[in-house]
């Protein structure tokens, strides 16, 4: 070809091929898609439509909608939810607030076994705190006069063991936003001889602001959509997550209960685009060249501080020690005698000890199953070459459950997986599908966490690789399987320790023989025998405890094996 | 080894017409470059220039929007870069943490039919040509900084690649480092014959280092050449500002080879402009040349404003009603200095030699 034919062709796009790396990679990230589709996204698109359908599969528009919003008993339970939630997030953002504080910028000692002990609630089911709140100020409450008369039946009961719940959340996030200070700015005004209090409106509040935000708004959607704990100390006060599952359970009003599910999404998504925006904001706060706060010693504060530490620290780890009293006393308040009676679970209806054990094999196969798909997932969408579009699409469907409460994703599967002409229809009652589930509901975090850690590797090797002609799933193995190890573990430990406590999807799902230890807590205290409920709670707890220390000493194990080539 | 462009060779890579859009930033603009083989050339321009992405559309990471790449005869246009042969260093490094040197010098030497042994005695000869035979059993972070980039340059001429290319190699390390590496890439370069491609924003290190310097700013090629040419006769006020230091002086032509500026008239190469139009006047401070008395074409009287002592030259900042508010700046020698005891305030007769003087149309916006 002569130079002048060679310039007559015009400049065409080019269109990049694909090599082999591009093939598979692609292919795994679109199973992982497809999964997301299947477990998530049509079910929720079924629920939508069955709440647009009348019992017997005809459409009828928004009838059910306005059948709901016609009947007061049904709707007053939003704003129950409203209140209920708004209330937890005020008292539980404030409280977390001083706490983490305290921690980052106060002297007090044992600052370490005080975040440990703030991390209790996380392993236990939300059930628990509310158990506990029986024994203390139920009708025969050990201390129940200090309620002068209110019962705890209602929303003062939910409001506490919501804060019990929701505590550990909020002082994850706030710490993190108040750790990320620059001492330089306090330096700044201390020499502009600014006052205190003014250094705390002008620099601590502005400065943590988007972590205060996030946290109220993590709160919240925990809150208005928790089923635990309004189920076990709500009494006669009805919220929303409690309706979808009287609708679904008591009445088998499937119809309603999607109406209702469909209700509690909206405020939910909105909560999760908010937190989303303002996750972004706090990033941006970060400046690489900040210099660590190093809070000074203050008698009169420090001491107040501890104090504060030590009562969050009572309330925390009383409630476990109540429930774990009352599962071993006999027959409380007649006969206080210790007795391992209330352990004998296959005496109660509730699945006896074959749902504990249930309970470890699904946390385990979630654990396993989870991790190995959400890595793989965050690795394709992270590390793949080209495809916007469908990467797009993936973080999409990745971000999708956190906004999606666990009842609605429970029911939302009776309505796809238990559908006759559904083929995937064997799953139902199966553990499998508790697996599926519990992966799909935690989903977003552990890619978070999986994503967070791959941005941190040099974006450079997956380039050397194909340079050196290697297959990226060589690199993929020996490379960033092992240098991501630390987050790895904390994603199968995290899909662990909430498949053990979770409640609120798998409620919809379990089978005969496949109950569950958070489930029986649930049936057990439903039908009165809230020792044993207790004494079940409490074998969670152990559980996930004991798997986060194993969790703890693994990492330190890892950390030591590998400290040659972690970078000084 | 003198490799420029020799019409009679066919070009190891070729780069035709070769633009980059993202979104709607036009990263490189009509890039059309030969590169013969055997050659080190350097990509050398400021930050956001298009060099990066030029390297990465030569290796397939971050393929052009429209446009050629032919390498070794072949379109490679459209390959994946697993599909292309080239062998890369970053700036990073992008050394694997958890492995030791030799495995990751080793790392491109496996699943290609060499045993154990053969990949093993091949892994030490690169340990030793890039001067750490002893060091294969330690891990990356054990290492210093340039030690790291030269086990990351035996990993990228591990499995004898046709073409090195190297993004900002050196950028991360101190000055020091960075001299002495300058040298020992540039000797393992001409043992290899590797034909290399360099990017790099540090003109010194492209001067030093590249057999053709490729200049380049918002996406387009300024110049091509070799480091004298691009440092002698650049091609644009741009080329001439970013490479070396640079007086412009704003003048008029005022006659076929005359320009005047302020009150003086001088002499210089530049029948390609026409008369009354605005010019500028580049002349580098080695090349003004301070001497007794006024008795020639292009000499003129200044005063000197102030003085930098730089080591081996002064660098003087001459006031003259040549170049108006701007003072000239002129390097002068110890020597002279101390001869003629220069000092602040002083008049002095300067001389700038007709064939140093570069001039450029239009008046030079300052940016």
């Amino acid at each position: 070809m002569s130079e002048i034919a060679r310039r007559a062709i015009p400049a065409a796009a080019i269109k990049p091929k694909l090599s082999r790396d591009d093939w598979i990679m692609r292919a795994f990230m679109g199973v992982i898609a497809l999964y997301l589709v299947v477990a998530l996204a049509l079910p929720l698109y079924t629920m939508l439509s069955k709440s647009v359908q009348a019992k017997d599969g005809s459409f009828i528009g928004l009838t059910n909608y306005f059948e709901y919003f016609g009947t007061p008993a049904l709707s007053y339970s939003i704003n129950n939810s409203l209140y209920i939630a708004t209330l937890t997030t005020l008292i539980t953002v404030t409280l977390a607030f001083t706490f983490a504080y305290a921690i980052t910028r106060s002297c007090v000692p044992f600052k370490g076994l005080f975040k440990v002990i703030a991390m209790i609630p996380i392993l236990v089911p939300s059930l628990l705190p509310g158990i506990a709140l029986v024994y203390l100020f139920g009708n025969q409450g050990m201390i129940k006069g200090l309620l002068f008369g209110h019962s705890i039946y209602g929303p003062i009961g939910i409001v506490i063991a919501e804060v019990f719940f929701t505590l550990p959340h909020a002082i994850i996030i706030i710490v993190t936003a108040l750790s990320i200070a620059d001492a330089r700015l306090y330096e700044a005004a201390v020499a502009l001889r600014a006052s205190k209090l003014k250094i705390f409106f002008t620099v601590t509040l502005p400065g943590c602001r988007y972590g205060l935000i996030s946290a109220a708004f993590v709160v919240f959607t925990l809150a208005i959509t928790d089923f635990g704990a309004p189920k076990v100390i709500g009494g006669d006060f009805n919220v929303l997550a409690t309706d979808i599952y009287k609708q679904v359970i008591g009445q088998q009003n499937f119809e309603m209960g999607a109406v209702v599910s469909v209700v509690l999404l909206i405020p939910a998504v909105f909560a999760f685009a908010v937190d989303r925006f303002v996750q972004k904001r706090q990033v941006a706060l970060l400046s690489a060249s900040a210099v660590t706060l190093e809070p000074k010693p203050s008698r009169r504060f420090d001491m107040s501080m501890l104090s504060f530490l030590i009562l969050i620290s009572v309330f925390l780890i009383g409630m476990l020690a109540v429930c774990q009293y009352a599962a071993l006393i006999k027959f409380y308040p007649y006969n206080l005698s210790f007795s391992l009676r209330n352990y004998q679970f296959d005496l109660m209806d509730g699945g006896g000890w074959a749902s504990y054990w249930n309970s470890i094999r699904m946390a385990t196969y979630t654990a396993i199953v989870g991790t190995v798909v959400v890595f793989t997932g965050a690795y394709m969408v992270e590390k793949g070459r080209g495809f916007n579009q469908g990467r797009t699409v993936f973080q999409f469907l990745a971000m999708m459950p956190m906004a999606v409460p666990g009842l609605v994703l429970g029911l939302a599967y009776i309505f796809f997986f238990n559908h006759p002409d559904n083929p995937l229809n064997f799953l139902y009652h199966t553990m499998a599908i508790l697996v599926i589930s519990t992966v799909v509901h935690f989903y977003t975090v552990a890619h978070l966490t999986a994503v967070t850690a791959l941005k941190q590797m040099d974006p450079e090797f997956e380039a050397v690789s194909a340079s050196l002609k290697q297959p990226f799933y060589k690199t993929f193995w020996r490379v960033t399987v092992p240098v991501c190890l630390p987050a790895i573990l904390d994603i199968s430990i995290y899909l662990f320790v909430n498949a053990m406590t979770t409640v609120s999807a798998v409620v919809f799902l379990y089978g005969p023989d496949t109950a569950l230890a958070s489930v029986a807590v649930l049936n057990m205290d439903d039908a009165g025998d809230i020792a044993p409920a207790a004494a079940m709670g409490m074998m969670i707890f152990y559980t996930a405890a004991g798997v986060r220390i194993l969790h703890h000493f693994a990492s330190r194990f890892l950390e030591r094996r590998t400290q040659r080539w972690r970078v000084r | 080894m003198s490799a420029s462009a020799s019409s009679e060779r066919a070009p190891y890579l070729r780069i035709e017409s070769l633009t980059k859009v993202f979104g709607h930033f036009t990263a490189l603009e009509n890039i059309s470059l030969e590169i013969f083989e055997g050659e080190f050339v350097c990509f050398l321009g400021p930050s956001g220039c298009g060099k990066t992405t030029l390297l990465r559309a030569i290796a397939g990471l971050d393929i052009q929007t429209e446009g050629r790449v032919e390498q070794a005869g072949q379109d490679i246009s459209a390959l994946p870069p697993s599909e292309r042969d080239f062998g890369i260093v970053f700036q990073s490094y992008a050394l694997f943490p958890n492995m030791t040197v030799a495995k990751n010098v080793a790392y491109g030497l496996e699943n290609r039919k060499a045993s154990k042994t053969e990949i093993k005695k091949r892994v030490t000869e690169l340990l030793e040509l890039v001067g750490l035979p002893e060091q294969g059993n330690k891990y990356p972070a054990q290492l210093s900084g340039g030690q790291q980039q030269r086990i990351a340059l035996a990993r990228a001429i591990a499995t004898s690649p046709g073409l090195l290319l190297l993004d900002e190699p050196l950028s991360a390390l101190d000055a020091k480092v960075r001299a002495r590496l300058r040298h020992e890439v540039k000797d393992l370069q001409r043992k290899l014959g590797i034909t290399t491609v360099m990017v790099t924003h540090d003109q010194e290190e492209a001067l030093t280092m590249a057999d053709r310097i490729v200049v380049m700013n918002q996406g387009v090629i300024e110049q091509v050449g070799t480091p004298v040419e691009v440092y002698r006769e650049p091609v644009t006020s741009f080329v001439a500002d970013f490479i070396g230091t640079m007086n412009f002086v704003p003048g008029k032509m005022i006659g076929r080879d005359r320009v005047r500026l302020g009150d003086v008239e001088i002499v210089c190469d530049a029948d390609a402009i026409a008369e009354g139009a605005d010019v500028t006047v580049a002349i580098r401070p080695e090349d003004v040349i301070l001497r007794d008395e006024v008795s020639d074409e292009n000499t003129w009287r200044a005063q000197v404003k102030s003085m930098e002592f730089l080591g081996s030259f002064v660098r003087a900042e001459l006031d003259s009603d040549a170049t108006g508010k701007e003072p000239l700046l002129a390097d002068v020698s110890i020597n002279f200095v101390r001869s003629h005891d220069l000092k602040q305030g002083d008049a002095v007769t300067l001389k700038v030699p007709r064939e140093r003087i570069r001039v450029y149309s239009g008046t030079r916006r300052h940016e």
